[in-house]
C-alpha cells in the first residue's frame, strides 16, 4: 500500500517488516518517532530505556538470544552507546541487529553537529544511509539480512531532513519474526582479552568482505548522464544535487557510507572529466576518494557546517540564483520558549533573581537560558549539570557552593544524572541539585520514563521514587517544592545552598501540556491597578505582554498558574 | 509537470502540521509524487515553524529555498514577512492577519513591524490578507485557523471540493468534523 510517511515512520515499518523482535531506545530529536511508531505494533517488544547505552545493550541481549533487534538514538546518543558498539563489532550478532542513529546538521534541536559516520569507521561496522522514506523502509528491512550474513551490527544513519520529511512509501510483505537458537559460545561472546584478540582479525576480514559488497550492491548506484561532471554524493545531498542539476551531471550515489567502495569510485572517476564529492558535515567520502589518489573537489566548495539545499548546489555550479523580494523592516526573531504555565519558570525566576550560578542540562529547561530569565550559565550534554557542578564547586570551594546549583529534568536524571549525584555524595562537595520533575520527557514530545509510572505503551509500570533514590545514593537532605509557589522556591533554594552538606531539591509539578493536567481559569490584569512596574514581565511568560504601558494577559494562552500574581505588588492580577 | 512548492508557516502550536498532513495526503491521492518536510523539536515551543510541501511528477528535494515557493500560507503576519523571500516572483502569499508577539517584542527588545504586509504589497508581492481567526471563531473554534486557511487556498491545487471535505472527515476527530467543515467553507468562500 502507498503511504506518505516521515523517514522515521518508514524506518519503523522497515524494521518491523524485516522481522524485528525487540526494540529499546532513548528519545532524542530527530530519532524519536522510529521507536514511537514501533510501539504501535503489538507483535514485537518495544520500550524506552533510561539511556542509549542501556538501549543498545538491550538490543545486543535480544540479538544474542536469537531475535532481530534494534535501537534508535540521536547522534549524541551514540556517544553514550559507543561503549557497547565498539565491542559489539567484535562479538557480532546472533539475530540481526540495527542501530539507528539520526544526525542533526544545522542543529535544529541539538548541542553539536557531529557526523555519525566517524563511528561506523572507528567501530568497523557497516553503515547504511537512505535518502528518502522509500529507501529508509527498504534499507531498514534489508539491514537485518546484512547484519546476519556478515555477523555484525549495522548502523542506519538518518539526518533531520530525511527523518522528518514525508515521502511516498510502498511497503512490502513483512518477514515473520523468528527466534534463532541460542548456543553458548564463549569464544565469540565473552570479550576478555584472550578471546577478543582472536575476534579482531575476524573484524578485519569482515571489513574486506563488506568492501567487496560495496563494489556491487543495491545501496550504491551509478547514474551516467554526462562525461563532463561526475558527483559522488549520499543522503539528502543526493536529493539537492538531483533538484539543482537534474540530468546534467553523472552521479554515484552512496547508500552505504561504510565501508566505501574502491573500484566503483575509480571506474566512475575515470568516466568523467571533473569529479566532485557533495556531502553534508565532514569530508568522509572525500577523504576516501583523495586517499585513492583521485583529483576531487569537495569541501573547497561545500561547507563543513550546517545543512545544504538545492540552492547550495546550484550556487556552487554557477547557476543563477532565483529572484526574490524581502521586507526592509527588521523582522524580530521568534525563538522557542518555555510555555505559559511551564512549571520550570518559577524555579528559574527565583534562581535569576538571586544571581545563582546555574549548571543546566538537556531538555525543555535549557530554554531557561533565553531572555528575560537568562538563568543558565552552562549546558554541555546529558547529565553534565550535576557532575559539572561538583567539579565547579571542587575548584572554587565554599564560596561557589553557597551560590551555585545544577538543574536537571526527571528523564535526564534517570539517563545519566544519577551517577553524577553519587559522585557528589561520595566525593563530598556541598552541592545543591534541583531536579525539575515534570513527570514526563518533555522536549522530545512527551515520552514516558522510569519516573512517570507508565511504559511506552501507556500501561502502568514500576515508578522510581526520586526522594528515596536520592537518599539511597547518599544525599541526606532531600526536599520537594511546588514551583508554582515562589516563596517556597526561594526558601528551599536559600536553605539548601546554606546547608553544610549536599542536597537535592525536587521541583515537582507535571508539564502543563500533559492531557491529564487541569488548567485553572485564565488570569486578567486590572488596568486601573497596574502601575506599569513590569515586574511580571521578568517571568518571560508568553501570555503576558505590555499594551499601552500596562500588562495584558492573553487569555487563550494563560493556564492560571498564578506565578505572575505572586509578583504583583499592586494586586492587579486576578 | 514541474514541481510546485508550498510553504506553510506559523507559530508553534497553531496547527500548521495538521494542514501540511492534510494537503500532502490529498496530493498523493491525486497521483502526484509528494514530499512534506517539517522540523520538530525546539520549534514546538512557541517558535517559528515552517513546513514545506512539494508535489509534481517527481520530487527530489524536500525543502524550498529562496525565490522558489509558488504559494506561502502564513498563519501569522510576522511569519509571512519572515519567509517572504522564499516566494517566487509571481507567487502568492495568503496570510492570516493575526498578530502573535514573539518574546523579543514582549520584553521590549524589538518592535513588531505593523505595516509589513503593506510594505510587501508596495514592493509588488501578491499578498492576500484575511482574518482567519475571526472566521475560525465564527465556525466554532479559534483552533480551526488551519482549516480556514486550507479552504482559502484549496482552489490552487486542482483538488475537487468533495475530496477536501472527505479528507477532513478522515483526519479530524468525529466530534469536530462539522465545525471543521464549516471552517473550511468559510475559507473556501472568502
Amino acid at each position: 500500500m502507498k503511504k506518505l510517511m516521515i523517514g522515521n515512520q518508514a524506518v519503523a515499518a522497515g524494521l518491523h517488516d524485516g522481522g524485528l523482535g525487540v526494540v529499546s531506545s532513548y528519545p532524542g530529536t530527530p530519532s524519536t518517532e522510529i521507536t514511537e511508531f514501533l510501539a504501535k505494533y503489538d507483535d514485537l517488544h518495544s520500550e524506552w530505556a533510561p539511556n542509549e547505552k542501556v538501549a543498545c545493550e538491550v538490543a545486543y541481549g535480544a540479538s544474542l538470544a536469537g531475535a532481530r533487534s534494534a535501537c534508535a538514538m540521536k547522534h549524541v546518543g551514540l556517544n553514550v552507546a559507543a561503549d557497547p558498539l565498539f565491542t559489539l563489532s567484535y562479538t557480532g550478532v546472533n539475530g540481526g541487529m540495527v542501530i539507528c542513529v539520526a544526525d542533526d546538521p544545522a542543529m535544529h534541536s541539538s548541542q553539536n553537529e557531529q557526523d555519525s559516520r566517524h563511528y561506523a569507521i572507528a567501530a568497523k561496522v557497516p553503515m547504511l544511509e537512505p535518502a528518502d522514506s522509500a529507501e529508509a523502509y527498504a534499507f531498514a528491512k534489508s539491514a537485518f539480512e546484512l547484519s546476519e550474513k556478515y555477523d555484525t551490527p549495522v548502523l542506519l544513519r538518518m539526518c533531520t531532513r530525511i527523518a522528518h520529511s514525508q515521502s511516498i512509501v510502498e511497503t512490502g510483505e513483512p518477514v515473520p519474526a523468528v527466534l534463532k537458537d541460542y548456543e553458548k559460545n564463549p569464544a565469540k561472546y565473552i570479550m576478555m582479552p584472550g578471546n577478543a584478540i582472536k575476534r579482531h582479525p575476524v573484524v578485519e576480514q569482515r571489513t574486506l568482505a563488506l568492501q567487496e559488497l560495496a563494489e556491487d550492491c543495491a545501496y550504491n548506484t551509478v547514474e551516467m548522464h554526462s562525461d563532463e561532471i561526475g558527483i559522488i554524493t549520499s543522503g539528502c545531498s543526493y536529493l539537492y544535487v538531483k533538484e539543482a542539476l537534474g540530468d546534467s551531471a553523472s552521479i554515484l550515489k552512496i547508500g552505504m557510507p561504510n565501508p566505501l567502495p574502491v573500484k566503483l569510485i575509480k571506474d566512475f572517476a575515470a568516466k568523467v572529466k571533473k569529479l566532485y564529492v557533495i556531502e553534508e558535515l565532514d569530508p568522509i567520502i572525500e577523504n576516501h576518494v583523495r586517499a585513492l589518489g583521485l583529483e576531487v573537489t569537495g569541501k573547497e566548495l561545500f561547507s563543513l557546517l550546517g545543512e545544504f539545499s538545492q540552492q547550495t548546489v546550484a550556487a556552487a555550479f554557477g547557476l543563477a540564483a532565483k529572484e526574490f523580494v524581502t521586507a526592509d523592516s527588521p523582522i524580530p526573531a521568534r525563538p522557542p520558549m518555555m510555555c505559559a504555565g511551564c512549571p520550570h519558570r518559577g524555579i528559574f525566576y527565583t534562581l535569576a533573581k538571586n544571581n545563582i550560578t546555574v549548571h543546566g542540562d538537556i531538555g525543555c529547561y535549557t530554554l531557561g537560558a533565553v531572555p528575560p530569565l537568562s538563568a543558565l550559565d552552562s549546558t554541555l550534554c546529558m547529565g553534565a549539570s550535576i557532575s559539572g557542578l561538583h567539579g565547579f564547586n571542587a575548584a572554587r570551594g565554599a564560596d561557589a557552593e553557597g551560590k551555585t546549583v545544577a538543574v536537571i529534568g526527571d528523564s535526564t536524571f534517570m539517563h545519566s544524572g544519577m551517577t553524577g549525584l553519587v559522585n557528589v555524595a561520595y566525593n563530598a562537595t556541598n552541592s545543591t541539585v534541583i531536579i525539575l520533575d515534570n513527570s514526563i520527557t518533555g522536549m522530545t514530545g512527551h515520552q514516558q520514563n522510569p519516573t512517570t509510572g507508565y511504559n511506552i505503551k501507556g500501561d502502568p509500570a514500576a515508578k522510581v521514587d526520586l526522594e528515596a533514590l536520592c537518599r539511597a545514593l547518599g544525599i541526606g537532605r532531600v526536599r520537594v517544592v511546588d514551583p508554582y509557589d515562589l516563596a517556597a522556591c526561594e526558601t528551599a533554594i536559600k536553605e539548601e545552598l546554606a546547608a553544610e552538606e549536599p542536597s537535592v531539591i525536587i521541583s515537582r509539578r507535571p508539564c502543563v501540556l500533559l492531557k491529564y493536567v487541569k488548567h485553572a481559569p485564565s488570569l486578567t490584569v486590572d488596568a486601573d491597578k497596574c502601575r506599569s512596574c513590569k515586574k511580571c514581565m521578568k517571568l518571560g511568560c508568553p501570555a503576558i505582554s505590555l499594551k499601552d504601558g500596562k500588562a495584558k494577559i492573553d487569555t487563550t494562552l494563560c493556564v492560571g498558574c498564578g506565578v505572575c500574581k505572586q509578583l504583583c505588588a499592586f494586586d492587579a492580577i486576578n | 509537470m514541474k514541481t510546485t512548492s508550498v510553504m506553510i508557516v506559523g507559530v508553534g502550536g497553531q496547527g500548521s502540521l495538521l494542514a501540511s498532513k492534510l494537503l500532502g495526503r490529498l496530493l498523493m491521492d491525486e497521483g502526484y509524487d509528494v514530499k512534506v518536510s517539517e522540523v520538530h523539536g525546539m520549534s514546538q515551543r512557541g517558535g517559528s515553524v515552517v513546513t514545506y510541501v512539494r508535489f509534481g511528477d517527481k520530487v527530489y528535494s524536500p525543502i524550498v529555498t529562496a525565490g522558489e515557493a509558488d504559494i506561502i500560507i502564513s498563519f501569522e503576519k510576522l511569519e509571512a514577512a519572515r519567509y517572504a523571500g522564499y516566494l517566487k516572483k509571481d507567487g502568492r502569499i495568503v496570510v492570516n492577519t493575526q498578530q502573535i508577539d514573539p518574546m523579543p517584542v514582549i520584553i521590549g527588545a524589538a518592535q513588531y513591524p505593523v505595516d509589513v504586509l503593506d510594505e510587501l504589497t508596495a514592493k509588488g508581492v501578491n499578498v492576500e490578507a484575511l482574518d482567519a481567526l475571526a472566521l475560525a471563531e465564527q465556525a466554532g473554534s479559534s483552533k480551526a485557523v488551519n482549516i480556514v486557511l486550507m479552504g482559502r487556498v484549496a482552489k490552487q491545487f486542482g483538488i475537487p471540493y468533495e475530496r477536501w471535505i472527505a479528507a477532513i472527515e478522515n483526519t479530524v476527530a468525529p466530534k469536530f468534523v462539522e465545525m471543521n467543515k464549516k471552517a473550511f467553507d468559510l475559507g473556501y468562500n472568502s
